[in-house]
């Protein structure tokens, strides 16, 4: 079998990073992010980028760190108002941002990755988002065409992966995460824990080796929380 | 007295039926969880991936990786599943979800619901709230029925972007409880009035077409 295992996030990323990629990057909020990827894609200094992300990170931390060395030309997200630095450089007009309704973000990069060039779903329809795109009824419903999504390099997260490439996410840092992996030409996995094949229960695989082209164990991870909320004792 | 936030939760409460699939949005619906009676059952929904959403955790028992969609750290109940952001709104978007309550900055009088962005000022995105409108089986939004600056946020048609169009089954806010027609022509009915609260006060508030519910004093 062909080796897909790195020893880390650079020696992964070699020879794939250059200027005007697309970039599939999973988590939702600080969850589930690919931090390890995103800090070598910075210390690249590629730029140009697109990036394709449910959220924009913060400020200092996930997709924040490419937008503060300004290596991000445009972002497709549903959600960015956790980031300082991206509303500063929108004001300015260095960031581009298309936002998508977040089931539709999902949707396009599921279809992507399946192979659907477009779907039609009811999300938007009668709103800006719908506008200048096709619109269709269905059974006296109305419905907008969006067009799957497919980027050059998926930067995913998982919790456990062989080195075969089968993965398995952890609890709500599973996300985005398993449509990126498909939706693109090369797909990188970070784990927190890496194993030798045939010690995942193959009932338990989220996503199957097939996605996967390269993986490397990023631990010692110190996950980031954004919101701690607790209820008193 | 106008019903306060906790009040108007309370009452957005009531419309939980057991066995219920709900999604909560940020804010007022965020309250509504305190108050599910207790002869009802419901599962709480959140869109990141996570079916079966407990309270906020004990300070020792915070897991980073457990979160809902407004980026709290939150808890599993029995039961808890969860799944990817495609197959999150898969269950929003086929239906499969009872009821969403969420906020809002104005609702029309056909059910249009406007919540996501004010041209001009920087916009942070919809996230799911334009899939859950879409697709949820039935919408309640909770909100304060004047703005900040006065103006009436229950109107003829929206001013701002829409989230929806005729997506607003019902409408709570401190004066009352409203349905909403956004099927057919009907407008809106005020069903319920908070205490203290007269038909003329809702009135003089109100910008949409209103109708005055059967057994509502006019005074």
């Amino acid at each position: 079998m062909a080796n897909k295992v790195y020893t880390d996030a650079k020696s992964a990323l070699d020879g794939l990073l250059r200027d005007n990629l697309m970039l599939m990057c999973g988590g939702f909020g600080l969850v589930g992010i690919p931090d390890k990827l995103i800090e070598a894609v910075r210390d690249s200094g590629v730029k140009g980028l697109t990036c394709v992300s449910n959220n924009a990170g913060i400020d200092g931390a996930g997709l924040g760190l490419l937008l503060e060395t300004g290596q991000v030309k445009k972002m497709i997200s549903s959600y960015v108002g956790e980031n300082k630095t991206f509303a500063k450089l929108y004001l300015e007009g260095k960031l581009e941002i298309e936002f998508n309704p977040q089931g539709t973000l999902a949707e396009r990069c599921r279809a992507g990755g399946a192979g659907i060039p477009a779907f039609y779903t009811k999300t938007g329809v009668g709103t800006q988002v719908a506008e200048g795109k096709e619109t269709k009824v269905f059974d006296g419903e109305e419905y907008v065409m969006e067009r799957g999504l497919v980027g050059d390099i998926a930067l995913v997260k998982a919790w456990k992966g062989d080195k075969s490439g089968n993965l398995v996410f952890r609890k709500a840092a599973r996300n985005f995460n398993p449509m990126m992996a498909t939706a693109a030409k090369v797909c990188v996995a970070e784990v927190e824990e890496l194993v030798e094949v045939g010690q995942l229960e193959p009932d338990h695989v989220h996503t199957p080796a097939v996605y996967v082209k390269r993986i490397f164990c990023g631990a010692p991870y110190e996950k980031k929380i954004e919101q701690r909320t607790v209820r008193k004792a | 007295m106008a019903w306060t936030r906790d009040q108007m939760a309370a009452r957005a409460a009531k419309e939980l039926k057991d066995g219920f699939y709900v999604n909560l949005g940020i804010g007022i619906p965020t309250l509504v969880s305190n108050y599910v009676p207790e002869d009802v059952d419901i599962t709480l929904q959140s869109e990141n991936g996570m079916l079966g959403v407990g309270p906020f955790p004990f300070d020792n028992e915070v897991d980073p990786d457990i979160i809902n969609a407004g980026k709290q750290t939150v808890t599993e109940v029995k039961g808890t599943s969860y799944f990817s952001s495609a197959d999150s709104f898969a269950m929003i978007r086929g239906g499969h979800i009872d009821l969403s309550i969420l906020g809002a900055m104005e609702v029309a009088e056909n059910g249009d619901l406007a919540n996501w962005m004010i041209p001009g000022k920087m916009v942070k995105g919809m996230g799911g709230a334009m899939d859950l409108v879409a697709g949820v089986k039935r919408v309640i939004v909770t909100m304060e029925h004047v703005s900040k600056d006065g103006q009436s946020k229950l109107l003829k048609e929206c001013t701002l972007p829409l989230t929806g169009r005729r997506v607003v089954d019902m409408v709570i806010s401190e004066l009352g409880v409203f349905t909403i027609d956004k099927h057919g022509p009907g407008g809106v009915t005020l069903v319920q009035l908070a205490d203290g609260i007269t038909v003329d006060e809702v009135k003089a508030k109100t910008k949409a077409k209103l109708a005055i519910g059967a057994g509502l004093k006019v005074a």
